[in-house]
């Protein structure tokens, strides 16, 4: 099977973009990864873009269709992919799925969100759309609420605490300070978080990802395309997707997240490295809670310990694996993009673009995106791949 | 969502009575009903059944910031409750007080008004659930 | 026929909250602790925003239900009485009888008659049962009384709902039916129009050529009709719109004071409108024995009074409910009369 690598990353800065439109931000994401690329649009022959809940926010769907149109592109297949907030993984998994199948040569994947167009509580009520319409949401569950349930069940068997959660969104609001695409430019505190309003308890505020406009677009080749054109990148060495139900009453834990495991061990197989090899991971934190799942999902640190990993410093810019060096999802969350987003961040780090945030000669990066209350998971795993230009 | 008068209709017996089903083959419940068994797939049995209306608080949060329809009624807790039978159940809690509600409280379920979607509309009725000692 | 018939068993249901007559007098600037004594009611149960007549209803009918063991599948008969029904059209009965798992084949229809509605209820399953039309009736009476501010009546007008299971199994009737009978006049003491909040009434008008003229004719016509006195009754029970006139009318047919105290529950849940003579039955059925002769009659404004004659039977001995309706009414919490807003609707913008 053909081998896949990224040869080109753009997006736009992560924000309340009041003043573009959804077409606006999509088209400056994909033309700037083209640019970045060293390509031609022509030469795109497929298009996956991720984008969650375009009908609730801007009353727009046919995405797919819509991506093409806006950068020229028609004729050429355009899909759009959802799966709520890993839209954006499950569309690099598919554009990896189409060069690797031998398809296509040159795949475009995109991860798009317009969030900030409706009310706060409008926009809450389409991201509850991630969970169980039928037996979460008619009871009144928000989103930060079935994260609440999580939180609770985890501080309940492992002795998680609040602090630790706190410390979470400490890390990932210095690591943005130092992303110039990050939404927030904003160092906080323990003691900010710890103070800030519930929203569900124990998450507050500032546990919070927020409500984010954004785009983001990557170019994917095949090697042999790639080495053709002289292209160079990183390579996906693994794009895999674990499913777990839709609501948590029917999880069989609360602690773990089965789609992140299931997701993460066959990456890990395919791409022949265990989660020792990992020099750093963009993980799913649309809560703080997220994230210390997620590095106990992932095989970083054995479950019930994320907590005191995240405590000792452990996942930090200089940490033994740094976790969301990008600001994670402080960097800005929106939902459709965020999957992209995380290979962009694997992408710049491994070819030694990260800037102030950059660690010392990454070899493997890995990416973990996250739907709803982790029905859907991708892991993907990035390799250096030749010398970009 | 909670206009539509055949789909609430259609869910009366979950809603007011909760009614799932469970395998003959396994012996697992499920709430709510499921067209499949997970596990036996094409040898599984699924028979009607309501679930016991007990149980004991497995999770639970308390809401500050509420989703559209539920601004009038923070702040207010979510449970998810581990009825008698194992089976799982998200839902409100009523009639309860901060500390009583830990996890292992045991509760029952009460018929309460969910809401409705406007003055006009129908009444929509569900379950939630109340701490006994 | 039948020989006899009579309640096989009941249920109450009251919200968890209340609050206090001193509570309601402070916010309009009126002496509460006059105002408690004056109507004998210390506080009144009020109902969630997610509870209605409806929902209470469905609660004291499925307490019922497990307390006495009765299989929903022989209930014959739904007949449920309010002036808090949720829909002004679309039966409260009908959404019981699915909550309650009967079958599809029982007799219903919601009732009105201000506060009597239940009592009414009574007598039709009563009249069913005897006749042998159906094996169990339901009767049901349920009230989320609406109070209007700073008016008299918010003191008092409570919620609860009261469910008295009627059959004519001799193994499982706890107090036979002896008589029934009802005194009816045309009298506007009370009355809604139906887009209307709150209901009118007539102050004092309410009085002796309403509550007393009904309550005191129908025990009348009752004694008559059994040829009983009212020294043989051992309890009694009437409408309770306060702590008061339930004593007077006992006092004015010589019915000593100890014999209401154990039904006399407005003191402390307030006025439940449909509910009051329904679960103030209930509340001495938990404590009457075998033998005990039981007075009850209800007052529905508009106007009318059904009065009753039971006779509790062995069966009590073995057939009780789980809680009986004093203790239950011991879990409540107190809310201000802010929240006492919320939650009853009064908050304009909600």
């Amino acid at each position: 099977m053909t081998e896949v690598v990224i040869v080109g990353a753009g997006m736009t800065k992560f924000g309340e973009h009041w003043e573009r439109s959804f077409r606006e931000l999509i088209a400056e994401a994909a033309i700037k990864a083209i640019g970045d690329a060293g390509i031609k649009g022509e030469q795109i022959e497929a298009i996956y873009g991720g984008c969650m809940a375009s009908g609730r926010f801007i009353g727009q769907e046919h995405i797919g269709a819509l991506i093409a149109d806006q950068l020229g592109l028609n004729p050429i297949p355009s899909t759009r992919c959802e799966a709520a907030c890993a839209s954006g993984g499950v569309a690099l998994r598919n554009g990896y799925l189409a060069i690797k199948s031998g398809e296509h040569d040159v795949v475009a994947v995109g991860g798009i969100e317009k969030m900030t167009e409706v009310s706060t509580e409008e926009a809450s009520f389409a991201l509850g759309g991630a969970g169980d319409q039928e037996t979460e949401l008619f009871h009144g569950a928000t989103f930060p609420s079935l994260y609440a349930l999580l939180a609770r069940r985890h501080m309940h068997e492992f002795g998680t605490t609040e602090e630790q959660m706190a410390m979470v969104a400490v890390k990932n609001h210095a690591n943005g300070m130092l992303n110039p695409n990050s939404q927030f430019h904003r160092e906080i505190t323990v003691q900010d978080v710890m103070k800030s309003t519930y929203v569900a308890e124990p998450i507050k505020v500032l546990d919070c990802s927020p409500i984010t406009d954004g785009a983001a677009a990557v170019i994917l080749c095949s090697k042999e395309k790639a080495e053709e054109l002289g292209l160079g990148g990183i390579e996906i060495l693994a794009s895999e997707q674990g499913s777990d139900t839709l609501s948590l009453a029917d999880r069989k834990s609360l602690t773990e997240l089965r789609a992140t495991k299931e997701a993460a061990r066959k990456a890990y197989e395919k791409a022949r490295i265990s989660p020792k090899d990992v020099s750093f991971a963009e993980v799913h934190d649309c809560f703080t809670i997220a994230e210390i799942l997620a590095i106990e999902d992932l095989g970083f640190f054995k479950k019930g310990k994320g907590g005191m990993a995240t405590e000792k410093g452990k996942t930090t810019l200089e940490g033994e694996i740094p976790i969301n060096l990008s600001g994670g999802l402080k960097c800005g969350h929106p939902v459709g993009a965020t999957g992209v987003k995380q290979a962009i961040e694997a992408f710049e780090q491994l070819l030694g673009r990260a800037g102030e945030r950059q660690i010392k000669n990454p070899q493997i990066g890995l990416a973990h995106n996250i739907g709803g209350s982790g029905a859907t998971a991708v892991v993907s795993i990035f390799k250096k791949w030749g010398v970009g230009e | 969502m909670k206009d539509s008068a055949p789909l609430n209709w259609r869910k009366f017996p979950e809603r007011y009575n909760l009614r799932g089903n469970y395998c003959e083959e396994c012996g697992t419940a499920f709430f709510p009903a499921r067209a499949i068994c997970p596990k036996c797939r094409r040898k599984g049995k699924l028979v009607k059944k309501d679930m016991p209306r007990t149980g004991k608080i497995y999770s639970f949060t308390k809401l500050h910031v509420a989703p559209t329809g539920f601004r009038h009624e923070t702040p207010y807790y979510l449970a998810i409750i581990e009825l008698e039978n194992k089976a799982r159940v998200l839902a409100q809690l009523v009639d309860t007080e901060g500390e009583k509600v830990k996890i292992g409280a045991k509760v029952k379920k009460m018929f309460r008004k969910m809401g409705q979607a406007d003055k006009y509309g129908t009444i929509t009725y569900a379950y939630k659930f109340r701490i006994v000692k | 026929m039948n020989e006899k018939a009579g309640i096989i068993g009941y249920g109450v249901h009251v919200p968890w909250r209340r609050i206090r007559v001193e509570e309601i007098a402070r916010v309009w600037g009126k002496d509460g602790k006059k105002i408690a004594k004056g109507l004998n009611v210390k506080e009144k149960s009020v109902a969630a925003f997610d509870e209605d007549a409806c929902t209470l209803a469905v609660e004291a009918a499925r307490k019922g239900l497990t307390d006495f063991e009765i299989d929903p599948k022989r209930v014959g008969a739904i007949y449920v009485g309010s002036e808090s029904h949720p829909y002004a059209v679309n039966p409260t009965a009908s959404i019981v009888g699915d909550a309650i798992n009967a079958d599809n084949e029982y007799f219903a229809v919601d009732m009105e008659f201000a506060c009597k509605a239940g009592t009414a209820a009574m007598q039709v399953c009563y009249a069913q049962a005897i006749a042998g039309m159906i094996e169990v009736g339901l009767a049901i009476g349920t009230d989320t009384a609406q109070g209007k501010p700073n008016d008299a009546l918010e003191f008092t007008a409570g919620s609860g709902a009261g469910a008295i299971f009627i059959g004519s199994d001799k193994k499982e009737i706890i107090a036979e039916i002896d008589a029934t009978c009802s005194y009816t006049t045309d009298t506007p003491d009370f009355w809604r129009r139906p887009k209307a909040e709150f209901p009118e009434h007539t102050g004092r008008f309410t009085g002796k050529p309403a509550y007393f003229k009904h309550v005191l004719n129908a025990a009348k016509k009752l004694l008559e009709k059994t040829g009983m006195e009212a020294g043989d009754f051992d309890h009694a029970v009437f409408h309770q719109p306060n702590g008061k006139f339930p004593v007077k009318a006992a006092q004015a047919l010589g019915i000593p004071l100890e014999k209401t105290e154990q039904g006399l529950i407005t003191p402390l849940i307030g006025n439940t409108y449909s509910g009051s003579t329904p679960m103030g039955l209930c509340s001495i059925l938990d404590k009457a024995k075998p033998k005990d002769k039981i007075l009850a009659v209800s007052y529905g404004s508009g106007a009318g009074s059904d009065a009753f004659a039971l006779t509790v039977t062995k069966n009590i001995e073995k057939r009780r409910a789980r809680i009986p309706v004093l203790k239950q009414i011991e879990k409540k919490k107190y809310v201000d009369y802010a929240v006492y807003l919320k939650h009853r609707g009064k908050i304009k913008s909600l």
